[in-house]
């Protein structure tokens, strides 16, 4: 192996075992920052030395050793006994005893910690934008350098907020404990919240960016299979899951060959991955077995599962997704949700239904310059043979819109409206 | 980026059943995969007296039902794995082989292991 071929295989390796290293540390220091300080001083260890010893047997429980070697070190140097007194002191001698236990190091325990560690990253003291490079940074294992890239931010300001959001959990004196059941339920959408940030901000970004945002999606949905399996009793979680898996699916499907966005009812199905159709189909399933009411994260994948089983745009059960979102606009009133209701009522049972709830949303200041509203409400007036009407909602979706394909397409529907 | 991973080894190690704590670790390695959120699908072959081969030769359709004696490795289980890089799934492929160096003694075979071509969402 050559020296860079050594350094992949690290980067591999660290990859693999970064986020355990991380949790087993902060339960033991109680410090999320310190654990993950820790963790890199085990990295750079690596680096120093596999290159000339060869990759270990086990790398995950020599880099967990050397990790704790280093705690260790750092305990008895004193640095933290005057912040921590005895209570560290106690910690060291523990620590110390636990060291050659390498196995036990590794154990099976680890999915606790590193269900604590999601819990602290995601803890609601911090904003959801330093929750999310958080996140990535020590259970995703990126580098603050691909997170600024990601979030097209510069690196300097993700650094910041990083090192920001592990002096807030440190000075707050945030737990590094799962959520008692009193807290679990908001603590958890907080969460989700992050995972689901993370993930559109990778599904909204648009072909020739830099592909670090495309990598977003894969790193949510890793995010969302690894909490799934370690909370698997909670069915938001396989909800956002099954949800993230269903629109993945269609990824391949969604542009055109010249990158124009291609909307759900036109896409090629053929081009949408099964393999993850499949998996989304399965993990709503998880989800529904775990009784319950079900929460938006089912919800929404009930309704992208709805689109996912139809093999035409035909066959869709339309009925089945107004009734989903009526449901879903109880449970979180939105206007949004509302005119996504008011399509699927349009496709169930006729334009002139639709066009009944889209009137109740025209004075909806939420709505004043969101352009699908009109481009909705001119396709149902289209439909209905109301074309001058039509004409006129088209160019106000036109004008509402930034994106330049979108705002052709409208005008050429606009066009269209005065020749009928 | 997704890789698929094929195991394959001679079909004279597949006369009999592998042992049973092999087949117990490969549990617990996917699981553990599957926990870190990288393993999107996994699954075992049966032998190739199972199986059949659909062969076109010289503008000819020939249909051969196994077993593929004559063959010098069958692919005997695949993995389907989301990784970052193809280094990563190097590294679970290693602790695959692992884990057969330590529960059953003398085989031979080889993982191989390739990228998907089109894995929505995917980098390109």
């Amino acid at each position: 192996m050559t020296a860079a071929d050594i350094h992949r295989t690290i980067d591999a390796v660290f990859r693999i075992e970064q986020a355990k290293l991380i949790a087993g540390l902060a339960r033991i220091l109680r410090d999320v920052g310190l654990a993950e300080e820790l963790a890199q001083d085990a990295l750079v260890a690596a680096l120093e030395r596999w290159p000339e010893s060869g990759v270990p047997e086990n790398p995950g429980a020599w880099l967990m050793a050397t990790a704790k070697h280093r705690a260790i070190d750092r305990l008895r140097h004193g640095k933290l006994v005057e912040r921590k007194h005895e209570e560290l002191g106690r910690e060291a001698e523990a620590l110390e005893q636990t060291v050659p236990d390498l196995d036990a190091a590794l154990d099976d325990d680890i999915g606790d910690d590193l269900l604590r560690l999601v819990f602290t990253a995601c803890h609601p003291v911090l904003s959801t934008e330093a929750r999310a490079a958080l996140t990535l940074r020590l259970i995703g294992g990126l580098t603050t350098d691909e997170i600024a890239r990601a979030f097209l931010a510069p690196e300097p300001t993700i650094a910041q907020r990083i090192v920001r959001a592990k002096r807030t959990l440190a000075e707050k004196q945030v737990r590094f404990e799962v959520p008692r059941a009193s807290e679990r339920e908001a603590r958890l959408s907080s969460v989700l919240e992050v995972i689901y940030l993370i993930f559109n901000e990778g599904y909204a970004a648009t072909a020739g960016d830099d592909w670090m945002r495309p990598q977003l999606c894969e790193e949510a949905l890793r995010l969302g299979r690894i909490l799934a399996e370690l909370a698997a009793t909670e069915p938001e979680i396989h909800g956002l899951v099954a949800l993230m898996e269903l629109q993945a699916s269609r990824f391949g499907a969604r542009t055109g060959a010249s990158g124009e966005p291609v909307l759900l009812l036109d896409q090629d199905r053929a081009r949408w991955d099964q393999l993850l159709i499949r998996r989304g189909l399965k993990a709503l399933e998880r989800a529904e077995t775990l009784s319950g009411v079900p929460g938006p994260y089912v919800l929404q994948a009930s309704i992208a599962a709805c689109h996912a089983r139809a093999r035409t745009s035909e066959e869709t059960d339309w009925v089945r997704i107004a009734a989903l979102y009526a449901v879903l606009a109880q449970l979180m009133p939105s206007p949004v949700v509302e005119l996504n209701r008011a399509v699927a009522l349009a496709m169930a049972f006729g334009a002139q239904a639709g066009l009944e709830l889209v009137d109740t949303l025209m004075t909806e200041p939420l709505l004043a310059n969101y352009h699908l509203l009109p481009s909705v409400r001119g396709d149902l007036l289209h439909k209905l043979g109301r074309f001058e009407e039509a004409r006129a909602e088209f160019e106000r979706a036109a004008a509402l819109t930034r994106n330049g394909r979108e705002r052709k397409l409208l005008l050429d529907r606009a066009a269209a409206c005065t020749r009928a | 980026m997704r890789f698929m991973c094929m195991v394959k080894s001679s079909e004279t190690w597949r006369a009999g059943p592998p042992p049973k704590s092999l087949i117990e670790a490969i549990g617990q390695l996917g699981e553990q995969a599957t926990k870190a959120g990288v393993m999107v699908e996994m699954g075992g072959l049966l032998p190739t007296s199972a199986g059949a081969r659909v062969t076109l030769s010289r503008g000819k359709v020939t249909v051969i039902d196994g077993p593929f004696t004559e063959a010098k490795e069958v692919v005997g289980g695949y993995a389907v794995y989301n990784v970052k890089s193809k280094e990563e799934v190097i590294e679970w492929s290693k602790r695959f082989m692992d884990l057969h160096k330590e529960h059953w003694k003398g085989f031979e075979g080889e993982v191989e292991i390739r990228q998907l071509m089109e894995g929505p969402p995917d980098c390109q």
